[in-house]
């Protein structure tokens, strides 16, 4: 799939190390516009400092990082303009505890897609319809359960209408009732052509939605491949083994 | 009758209300049997016109409802100056400047490791006539440079508490820094911040009353004056303890309600 679709994001040789661990080598890796990507692999693997690397939350030591094209270097911060291009959703929900849902949505485009605070308001509420909560918009964060909170958080991003989403993690910090609802709303992203780069550990969802997996293990890309090759026929020892753990846990829960 | 003792209404009037209450009129008591001890002639009538004056019908503010406006010029203009220092302060401080944070932390030690009334001195016989500052000015810039010292530890606390995810959120919704401080940090740091910074107002307004030894006509230095000419020393100095109580109790209610509104939103 890559193949075919000019690269929208793309890491060359990229490596970065937290003082002496290093959490990412010689990561090459390049997502075409449109795709999903699911990142999977033990905790620790680097999975969230590579996606956190794209929107430049975290920079890189040594290596290329492209996105939209725009080449960034060591350190290299990303053009702001960029920045609200690129949506992220946090394991940890990140609302604005003190903004109502509304405002938690309403407040980039205000300031920085210089909509006034009808139309802000009024493109908050078509996406809160959209993640299946247009009559929570008046409340407060703590008000929400956590699967309604990430729909927002959801929302909010999409709110700066991006073209690359980012999610870290989005169901791990959820109840396992609450994971389903979540999933839904990204499933349901999938026809809109936003690039979509997940880190998850939920396989079920990587098979059914992502265009390819890619499973990263002590800070390198182990094995990249379409959901169906990768699930049934992995072809790397490592890949194998992750599977089987995580797998059987499944199977067995 | 210890039963009664136990009921909470009974209680919670006893620690509000009748306790002060009790303390409050056995130290009334006590002024006046030591004043009485000393052939204290007490002249509370006289008073009155040191608060209020009228002359033909007209109300004016007498010498101590005057040097009250002066004292509350001074602590407002300086608790807005001493917020904004704060602020600077706190943001250095934790800044990745080495030359920034080492600024605020000479700074923060200068101050808290002098006495507020050679600090006032310095800036007004030193660098007052440097900078061509007058009195006032002079004192608004002393106080708000000793308070804002304190308050600039209690800003960096609040910014400590804010988890770095806020952060982050805001960045990846592409606010500016700025925004991001004004619209997401900011509003939850100060929300965090208002017991201690309430606390930081009332001693504010308590020190503003060191300026009377430049020669400002702050409520202070109208008692002083007074006194000298009436020699009513115990109703006047009384009257001024009085009216800072009643400044920052009010202040201190204020805060309280402000908090109480914001917990209910």
């Amino acid at each position: 799939m890559s193949g075919d679709t000019p690269s929208i994001i793309a890491f060359e040789d990229v490596s970065k190390w937290f003082g002496t661990f290093q959490v990412l080598r010689d990561v090459d890796l390049s997502i075409g516009e449109g795709e999903c990507v699911v990142i999977c692999g033990p905790s620790g693997s680097g999975k969230s400092t590579l996606i956190r690397c794209i929107n430049r939350l975290e920079t890189h030591d040594r290596g290329t990082v492209r996105v939209h094209g725009v080449p960034l270097g060591p350190g290299e911060r990303l053009p702001r303009e960029l920045r609200g291009k690129i949506g992220m959703v946090f394991q940890s929900f990140n609302l604005f505890p003190h903004m109502t849902v509304l405002r938690n949505l309403a407040l980039a485009p205000m300031r920085n897609l210089g909509m006034d605070k009808e139309k802000a308001e009024e493109t908050a509420l078509s996406y809160l319809e959209r993640v299946h909560i247009g009559d929570q918009a008046e409340k407060y964060p703590d008000q929400l359960s956590g699967g309604q909170q990430q729909r927002v958080a959801i929302a909010r991003a999409l709110c700066m209408q991006p073209d690359i989403l980012l999610f870290d993690e989005p169901t791990s910090s959820l109840d396992p009732e609450m994971i389903r609802e979540v999933l839904d709303v990204i499933f349901e992203l999938t026809d809109s052509g936003i690039t979509m780069v997940c880190v998850t550990h939920e396989m079920g969802f990587a098979r059914k939605v992502s265009d390819r997996v890619v499973f990263m293990d002590h800070g390198e890309i182990v094995e990249s491949a379409a959901p169906d090759t990768f699930f049934d026929a992995p072809r790397e020892e490592r890949t194998r083994a992750f599977l089987n753990q995580i797998l059987h846990y499944e199977a067995s829960a | 009758m210890i039963g009664l003792f136990r009921r909470p209404w009974v209680r919670r009037a006893l620690s509000n209300w009748i306790q002060p209450a009790a303390i409050a009129g056995i130290l009334v008591f006590a002024v006046m049997r030591g004043a009485e001890n000393i052939n204290y002639r007490w002249q509370w009538y006289r008073v009155d016109d040191f608060l209020f004056t009228s002359e033909n019908g007209a109300w004016a503010a007498g010498p101590l409802v005057q040097g009250l406006f002066v004292t509350l010029e001074i602590s407002v203009l300086s608790l807005i100056l001493t917020l904004v220092i704060g602020l600077a302060t706190a943001l250095l401080r934790l800044s990745s400047s080495v030359v920034g944070r080492g600024l605020a932390r000479g700074y923060l030690e200068l101050i808290r490791n002098t006495p507020l009334l050679i600090q006032l001195y310095v800036m007004y016989f030193v660098l007052g006539p440097i900078l061509g500052w007058g009195q006032t000015t002079t004192a608004i810039a002393c106080l708000a440079a000793f308070q804002g010292a304190y308050t600039s530890e209690i800003f960096r606390a609040g910014l400590r508490t804010i988890p770095r995810g806020q952060v982050e959120a805001g960045d990846s919704l592409g606010l500016t820094r700025l925004d991001n401080y004004r619209y997401v940090i900011l509003p939850q740091v100060l929300r965090n911040m208002l017991p201690p910074l309430t606390n930081e107002a009332v001693s504010l307004v308590k020190n503003s009353s060191i300026v009377s030894v430049i020669a400002i006509f702050d409520l202070t230095t109208q008692g002083r004056n007074l006194i000298a000419d009436t020699f009513l020393t115990f109703e006047i100095w009384l009257t001024v303890a009085a009216i800072y109580l009643a400044v920052t109790l009010a202040l201190s209610t204020a805060a309280a309600m402000a908090e109480r509104r914001r917990a209910g939103a």
